[in-house]
């Protein structure tokens, strides 16, 4: 193709036929040549021995910082007697009862706080005129921070576990009732149609279509509730309370025995951990389950 | 029964809706007298109430004025009376297919075992052999279809009513899902009323074609269409067809022009 017209072309023929100058007053400075950068993955060992070797790493510098004297170990403690007060502490028998009490509140309170949740959610399908007078005060509860309702909840129900239950319902229930409450909104009307066109009772609609339809929303917040459980739980027992992980805390912070807050803190994160992974295998059986 | 009672009978329906802008008159009085075992289609610009026409015959919508009869008993304002197969497929992704077709039959206490049993041979032999335990999100649009309209048959009921069932479908689909519905037709032996857009496919299937005008919804006209069955594709190019095609379109295209110049006086 030959480039015989005089009007200022931009084309790349243009360009190639024109010579440099006219190429430079019609574009700026030449690009320069970038390539899409890459990224090699590492193997999935070398991943993990710098994963531990950066824990032993900083678990030693605490060590030696310590014993220097460059970390106040009064304040700060150092992993040794960490270690020392963990053995003491699981040797004792305090540690069973102590992960066993929080456990069963967490557990308890998430269980309760997320069905009953649930249940209240979903029962705002059943009646406009009940949904329009009651979701207002489940949105006032849901903007009361619930954490500062523990003390009186402590004093109605005791220092015992059913106080922490209590708390940790609190937390989860209202999250629960939203939710289960938003997937009943999402609820396509012709979905409706279609069951009652088929002559379908409203308790037919309700465990046919609307249940099934609402869980993937009721399993989602399964995670986040375990963790306000635990949570709700752990407040409690800084409350009052005779056992418990959360307890174990406040009472070794109380004494300045800094190791035991360390042992506590950190048995209390290995036990979020496995519930936290416990719910999820749950939670993903059940999306199985549902198919969505 | 008396026999000579017509299948479905739509009796002066009219419907005005209570609208927050005021009161909003959907349908003039409409009358339909549809004979068991006819196809007839209702054609008509979107919003000359269609599918408000199908609410009221299913039930889910009480009509302001007039009545719905079935075998010359009423039925205004009762469900579970007719098949109704919606505007959208509303397969429920969490039940396979063969599931969501037994849904009729479930909600009427059919027990699952018989219910399935009944189901799967109809699977087979219309189209969806293989397709029984998938779900309907691994489905394409026409295998959709069919599933809901045979979930729609499987109801069980003498009169179904079809809301443009193959609306969303490609033209090569829609073809083939056209000669599917009337095979089905035939060897159910229903009385179908069908709302569709396009004016080919409403003459092709249909023993009659109701047009409908807008504002407020009525019908305009009811135009038979004589042509013999089984009828062939190439019928569609039939002097018979055109002829009948070209009467609906010209109604069509009056009453649109009409509406117009409404609209612009308004
Ligand atoms: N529940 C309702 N409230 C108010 N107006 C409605 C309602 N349902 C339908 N309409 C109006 O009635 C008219 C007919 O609607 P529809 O039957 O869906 O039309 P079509 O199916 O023919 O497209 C439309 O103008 C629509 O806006
Ligand atoms: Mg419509």
């Amino acid at each position: 193709m030959a480039v015989q017209d005089t009007s200022p072309s931009v084309g790349p023929m243009a360009s190639l036929d024109r010579g440099q100058a006219s190429v430079q007053s019609a574009r700026p400075a030449a690009k320069p040549v970038r390539r899409l950068p890459v990224q090699k993955d590492w193997r999935a060992w070398a991943l993990i021995s710098a994963q531990i070797g950066i824990l032993i790493g900083g678990l030693s510098l605490w060590e030696i910082g310590a014993r220097a004297g460059w970390i106040d170990a009064f304040f700060w403690s150092q992993p040794s007697a960490i270690a020392q007060t963990m053995a003491i502490f699981f040797g004792s028998g305090d540690a069973w009862t102590d992960i066993s009490f929080t456990f069963r509140s967490t557990i308890f309170g998430f269980l309760i706080g997320t069905t009953a949740g649930s249940l209240l959610g979903l029962s705002f399908w059943w009646s406009r005129n009940y949904a329009a007078i009651v979701q207002p005060y489940v949105i006032c509860l849901e903007s009361i921070p619930k954490l500062a309702l523990a003390p009186l909840i402590i004093l109605v129900f005791g220092i015992g576990l059913l106080s922490k239950v209590a708390v940790a319902t609190a937390l989860t229930l209202v999250v629960s009732t939203l939710t289960a409450n938003a997937g009943v909104k999402a609820l396509d009307p012709d979905g409706e149609k279609l069951f009652y066109s088929l002559g379908a009772s409203r308790l037919q609609v309700f465990r046919k279509l609307v249940v099934p339809f609402c869980l993937p929303w009721i399993i989602s917040v399964l995670r986040v509730n375990i963790g306000l459980a635990l949570t709700g739980a752990i407040v409690g027992e800084f409350i009052a309370s005779q056992h418990g992980l959360g307890r174990a805390i406040l009472y070794a912070g109380q004494t300045y025995d800094i190791a035991l807050v360390w042992v506590a803190v950190l048995v209390l994160s290995t036990l979020a951990m496995v519930m936290y992974a416990t719910v999820s295998w749950v939670e993903s059986m059940l999306r199985k389950g549902v198919r969505q | 029964m008396s026999s000579l009672a017509p299948k479905l009978c739509v009796a002066d329906v009219s419907m005005t809706f209570q609208t927050p802008t005021g009161a909003f008159h959907a349908l003039a009085p409409i009358t339909l007298s549809i004979p068991q075992g006819r196809f007839v289609s209702l054609i008509g610009p979107s919003g000359c109430g269609k599918t408000t026409i199908f609410n009221i015959i299913a039930g889910l919508l009480e009509p302001t004025g007039g009545r719905v009869l079935i075998d010359g008993i009423d039925a205004t304002g009762t469900i579970g009376r007719v098949g109704y197969m919606l505007q959208k497929d509303l397969l429920l992704p969490w039940r396979t297919v063969l599931d969501n077709v037994i849904l009729g039959m479930e909600i009427q206490h059919v027990p699952l075992r018989a219910a399935r049993e009944r189901a799967l041979p109809l699977l087979h032999r219309y189209g969806l052999a293989g397709f029984e335990y998938l779900y309907p999100n691994a489905l394409s649009g026409g295998m959709r279809q069919r599933a809901a309209l045979l979930r729609t048959l499987l109801f069980d009921t003498d009169v179904i009513l079809l809301d443009e069932p193959f609306g969303a479908l490609d033209a090569q689909t829609k073809l083939r899902m056209q000669e599917w519905l009337l095979q089905l037709w035939s060897d159910f032996n229903k009385t179908v009323l069908f709302v569709t857009h396009d004016v080919e496919e409403a003459i092709y299937l249909s023993d009659e074609v109701h047009v409908m005008g807008t504002r407020p919804g009525r019908i305009i006209a009811n135009i038979p269409v004589p042509l013999a069955r089984p009828r062939i594709r190439g019928s569609v190019l039939t002097g018979e067809f055109l002829a009948i095609k070209e009467r609906c379109l010209e109604l069509l295209h009056l009453e649109g022009t009409a509406s117009e110049q409404i609209n612009e006086a308004a």
